[in-house]
């Protein structure tokens, strides 16, 4: 009894919080990978905090490789050193929230608890403004400043600001050497330096740290290992052994390796790993205490769904026949775009065939199906401007291919053999 | 057989009372609540459900909510017009009216992250708090910021929230040009016909047996499946053709067992039904060509027109002087509200199921400025309305749901 009762705690640990633990992993699996990123970013954050040097540097990768990740494990550790826990201001502007450069002065200004020192004073421009900051930085003796370093999320976004102010003036601050500021730019795009103007790209420093995974497949496998074990310092040592026993053995799987391989092929990020490991911990409960290799292959089937398929799976019947009506259409007129009269006209010629035909319905019921279709977005109009056309003659284009078609055909419940047959005759 | 709905973190019991509400989707308020997770762990930032109308997606997040008491705020995207309108929603529900008057007139999206943030310290999250945007798919018109923004909300704010995303479009619709942060998505299947038949067949009618109703729902089905699939509409079909279904008991004509003569009754009606489910979507047209009839009739000409076996109308005198101006040179003439509805339920007959949202279209239209609103604020009960579109619109409304509007105008007599 007692055995269960812990067992149910311990599972309740695991299923809680997946995410805060696979947080925690992924700050580590992140050093771990991008281990010569981190020491450059580490050093160049250490020598703004500490040797009062300006600095900006700009951190560039896809979506969930794990910048923000590693700028949060180098300052984790820079903010050890007690010197710089004392001194060191933050400044934390992100492109989706500070969409304009007032915005983000008042940000900065909040940030940095200026505001009572700024009051109601009115600045001629955007660099007096953050020099008039920055100045109230300086300690009494005006011998020096507590370094600052801003962090630009969505670093992109920031160039996409009228003369983009702020870029230019923080990085102009950075070159000067006024106050130690380190500007940390966070972005997913590549091209980024082709953003910038000519005269914020020569007062940026030109140094990137790329986070472009090169991680092996049996790197990858290790990384999965990690994330699902249960750290050494868990109270139940027992429960800790099984639970790693069974992760191994997942492991070892044949099914479940093929299953992450497909996932590898298609994505190294640490992000859609994590989605997928998550799935399947949730699987996890007292019934079913170890995560099987079924979990994992749902939480990949899952993940992996195609969801216009799914879509296509719940449209009545007369709906598909529509959309077969376009697949014929676009056959024979190359992708011409069609409007609902040659949809319909199309539909009947297959209904003349049928002895009795069940699906003759009016106009207002075809009507309404190919308005369905429309609002799910599986057929789109060609022009916007088409609202002033009558409806039924407005063009419109497909947005499905042919095997998502015929693939839905397959799976589709309960589908007449006729319609089928129909689909995949040529030319209706 | 082990309840599908389990959670370590709920008691059972609570768990099953919440399944018994959902027939039919217990699988997917299982998977739901394993992601969601216990009250007080963190979930995952954003979740994408999506699936077809009517498939359960806000009755079952709302039932789990409710039920499990857990903290949320619900927005329905196509009642924000504005963004402020979205941030004081959520801001009301989840700290206090006191929150909500914080926000500035036009706020920001920083506006809203940063008195977020302030309310967080004030009253951190005990429980993960959920925010449910419902017609999601309505954010990818507002500004650019802002769906990505509500994807990564808990690292924004870093509180423990969940931004649940409800939509029937498919989430490759939604994802921004240089991506963003990716939310778990989940699928609410359809229903099967076997499932329709379960749910609808729940509804049976106190002074019937449930077998009846059963059969009912049945025959229903046979006519109506391969059109439409939405529990709303079927509900609502089922609802509105039962007492035609039941009308030869009533009169004692047959038994309930005689099932064949019954399908016999009410199937050919059914069928004519089929026109009425998808032109109650078009009432609105109707009330629109009902508006310029009332504009371009003269009043004392309805009577002709719209009211059955009227009989004869003698020509008076006053009739012939002014036979020679045409309406329709004059421009259109105000109408009362009850001059409307009653040209509109004569025009449309029984081809509409009469709804109370008939006020609600009329409202549309004028914001539509397809009707004009004339006469002072004050006459709150006797709004006079004319129509603003031209001959050649309403001819074209008039042929999208097959009426001849022209045998109904005066001027064309």
């Amino acid at each position: 009894m007692f055995l269960t009762q812990s067992k149910s705690s311990h599972l309740a640990y695991i299923t809680r919080g997946s995410a805060v633990l696979f947080l925690q992993r992924c700050i580590m699996g992140a050093v771990v990978t991008h281990a010569v990123c981190f020491r450059h970013l580490l050093e160049l954050l250490r020598r703004t905090a500490v040797h009062g040097e300006s600095n900006s540097v700009l951190i560039v990768g896809p979506r969930g490789a794990g910048k923000t990740t590693l700028l949060n494990c180098a300052l984790r550790e820079l903010l050890e050193e007690k010197e710089v826990k004392r001194n060191l201001l933050q400044v934390y502007l992100n492109g989706l929230l500070q969409t304009d450069d007032k915005i983000a002065l008042k940000e900065i200004t909040r940030q940095l608890s200026l505001e009572n020192v700024v009051g109601d004073k009115v600045f001629g421009s955007f660099a007096e403004n953050l020099a008039f900051l920055l100045e109230a930085l300086k300690k009494g003796d005006r011998s020096s400043s507590r370094p600052v370093l801003f962090v630009l999320d969505e670093f992109d976004l920031f160039a996409h600001h009228r003369n983009q102010t702020l870029l230019y003036n923080l990085l102009d601050v950075s070159q000067s050497a006024q106050t130690p500021v380190a500007v940390v730019g966070l972005t997913c795009r590549l091209d980024v330096l082709e953003l910038l103007e000519k005269r914020v790209k020569s007062r940026f420093s030109h140094r990137q740290i790329h986070l472009l995974s090169g991680m092996t497949f049996p790197q990858y496998l290790q990384r999965v290992q990690t994330q699902l074990r249960l750290p050494d310092g868990f109270p139940d040592a027992r429960f800790s052994h099984e639970w790693n026993g069974s992760v191994q053995t997942l492991c070892e799987d044949k099914s479940v390796e093929e299953v992450l391989q497909r996932h590898f092929n298609s994505s190294k990020d640490f992000r859609s790993l994590h989605m997928l490991l998550m799935l399947s911990v949730s699987r996890v409960s007292t019934a079913n205490p170890a995560i099987r290799p079924a979990d994992l292959l749902e939480a990949s089937r899952m993940c992996s769904a195609d969801p216009k398929a799914n879509i296509l799976h719940g449209l009545s019947i007369l709906e598909l026949c529509l959309i077969i009506a376009m697949k014929h259409l676009n056959d024979i007129y190359d992708g011409e775009p069609f409007n609902l009269q040659m949809v319909h006209n199309e539909f009947k010629k297959f209904l003349q065939r049928k002895s009795h035909s069940i699906y003759n319905f009016e106009q207002p019921v075809i009507m309404k199906a190919f308005e369905h279709l429309q609002q799910l977005e599986l057929i789109r109009p060609v022009d916007a401007s088409a609202a002033k056309t009558q409806r039924e003659y407005q063009l419109m284009r497909l947005m499905l291919d042919q095997s998502q078609i015929m693939e839905a055909l397959q799976k589709y419940p309960q589908c007449p053999t006729d319609v089928k047959q129909w689909a995949m005759s040529a030319f209706g | 057989m082990a309840a599908l709905l389990q959670h370590p973190c709920y008691e059972e019991e609570r768990l099953r009372r919440v399944a018994d509400k959902l027939p039919c989707r217990e699988v997917q308020a299982g998977t739901l609540l394993s992601v969601m997770g216990g009250p007080e762990q963190h979930s995952f930032p954003s979740i994408f459900i999506y699936g077809h109308r009517a498939s359960g997606k806000s009755h079952v997040i709302h039932m789990l909510l409710r039920e499990l008491e857990l903290p949320h705020a619900t927005v329905s995207c196509v009642e924000c017009v504005s963004v402020a309108l979205l941030f004081e929603q959520v801001l009301l529900s989840l700290f206090g009216c006191d929150a909500a008057s914080l926000l500035p007139r036009s706020p920001s999206l920083s506006d809203f992250v940063r008195i977020y943030r302030q309310q967080c310290s004030h009253s951190p999250a005990v429980q993960t708090r959920y925010i449910v945007m419902e017609k999601a798919e309505l954010l990818r018109d507002m500004d650019a910021n802002l769906l990505p923004a509500l994807l990564r909300l808990q690292e924004l704010v870093q509180d423990n929230v969940t931004v649940i995303l409800l939509s029937e479009i498919v989430w490759d619709k939604f994802r921004p040009n240089t991506g963003c942060f990716e939310p778990l998505q989940l699928h609410f299947p359809d229903y099967s016909k076997g499932e329709l038949q379960q749910i609808l067949a729940q509804d049976s009618h106190p002074s019937y047996s449930a077998e009846l109703y059963s059969s009912y729902i049945n025959i229903l089905l046979g006519v109506f499946y391969s059109v439409c699939r939405d529990l709303r509409e079927l509900r609502h079909l089922a609802a509105l053709n039962f007492s035609k279904f039941c009308e030869p008991l009533e009169e004692g004509k047959v038994k309930e067992s005689d099932t064949h003569k019954l399908w016999r009754n009410i199937e050919p009606h059914l069928k004519k039904a089929m026109q009425t489910v998808y032109l109650r979507e078009v009432s609105r047209s109707f009330l629109l060509i009902a508006a310029y009839l009332a504009s371009y009739n003269p009043a004392r000409t309805d009577k002709r027109f719209f009211v059955k076996h009227h009989g004869k109308v003698r020509k008076t005198n006053f009739l012939k002087k002014h036979e020679k101006t045409s309406n329709h040179l004059l421009g259109p003439k105000p109408f009362p509200l009850d001059r409307l509805l009653a040209i509109f339920y004569s025009v449309v007959d029984s081809r509409v199921a009469p709804t109370a949202s008939i006020f609600s279209q009329i409202s549309s239209l004028v914001t539509l400025q397809l009707l004009a609103q004339v006469g002072h604020d004050d006459q709150i009960d006797a709004p006079k309305y004319k129509c603003a579109v031209s001959l050649d619109f309403i001819r074209a409304i008039s042929r999208t749901v097959n009426f001849d509007i022209v045998k109904y105008l005066y001027d064309f007599l």
